[in-house]
């Protein structure tokens, strides 16, 4: 739990309080998940806000960085993809839709043997860049992009 | 509460697999009713995932991840019988938490 502590997820949006309140064994870990959730980078409106609010403002290309995903979609409710980071110690991977409203999807960590990797369903309003931001164990960003278009969208329009 | 998630664990070489489907609506808070009111977001926003008594992964999501949403990870050095146990949090505060066991 403590190395995942350090992750992507902590981002500027966690607040003393709850480090505190962990301190004084108050909340259990389990409990403060929702409390820490990230608002400030997964309610950014465009991908520099959300990727500043992650802390990977500079994170630089990648070729490590495997993004399957289809080339055009037929249905933006519903698009498979499938990222993994080849980059030796990678424990954060971050998904993200350019021109959705919010555009970070999901941000997850790894430990204890889990890959970095993951198969998710994304929803995506319009053709757009699905990019992928990768952390490693010592504190470096990266990322990779891939263009999906889409023929239906799916966000409700 | 919600309906019980879908797991499948299963033993691929020394990593286990692991495809989990979480029934939820995933509201993105954009879509509007019959009559023209907005539907409030209402999305799963924290996932965990622990096998064996570990914590291998967690996450946060947001509403670009599609309606009852599904998601595969690997874990390398699981078990067979190791028992896999996802929980899910979303922005209302509802949450589940359900078990497997990895097959071979």
């Amino acid at each position: 739990m403590d190395a995942l502590r350090r992750t992507l997820l902590k981002g500027a949006g966690a607040t003393g309080a709850i480090a505190a309140a962990m301190a004084a064994g108050v909340l259990k870990p389990s409990q403060v998940l929702a409390a820490e959730y990230n608002r400030a980078a997964f309610e950014a409106k465009d991908v520099a806000g959300a990727l500043k609010n992650i802390g990977a403002g500079g994170a630089t290309d990648n070729t490590g960085i495997v993004i399957k995903a289809p080339d055009i979609a037929e249905n933006g409710a519903v698009v498979p993809v499938d990222v993994s980071s080849n980059i030796p110690n990678t424990v954060s991977l971050a998904v993200l839709v350019d021109k959705n409203p919010s555009p970070l999807s999901s941000a997850f960590d790894f430990a204890n043997g889990a890959l970095p990797e993951m198969a998710l369903r994304l929803k995506m309003g319009q053709t757009s860049l699905v990019e992928v931001v990768a952390k490693t164990a010592d504190g470096k960003f990266y990322k990779a992009k891939k263009e999906v278009k889409v023929t239906v969208g799916g966000c409700g329009g | 509460m919600a309906d019980p998630m879908k797991i499948r664990a299963q033993m691929k070489g020394d990593t286990a697999e692991i495809r989990v489907l979480m029934s939820h609506a995933m509201e993105t808070g954009q879509r509007k009713d019959n009559a023209g009111a907005t539907v409030p977001a209402h999305f799963i926003q924290a996932i965990t995932v622990d096998v064996g008594g570990k914590r291998v992964i967690q996450g946060q999501t947001s509403t670009s991840v599609s309606r009852n949403p599904v998601f595969g990870f690997k874990v390398k050095g699981a078990k067979v019988g190791d028992k896999v146990v996802i929980h899910w949090e979303d922005n209302k505060g509802d949450k589940r938490t359900d078990e497997a066991v990895i097959a071979a």
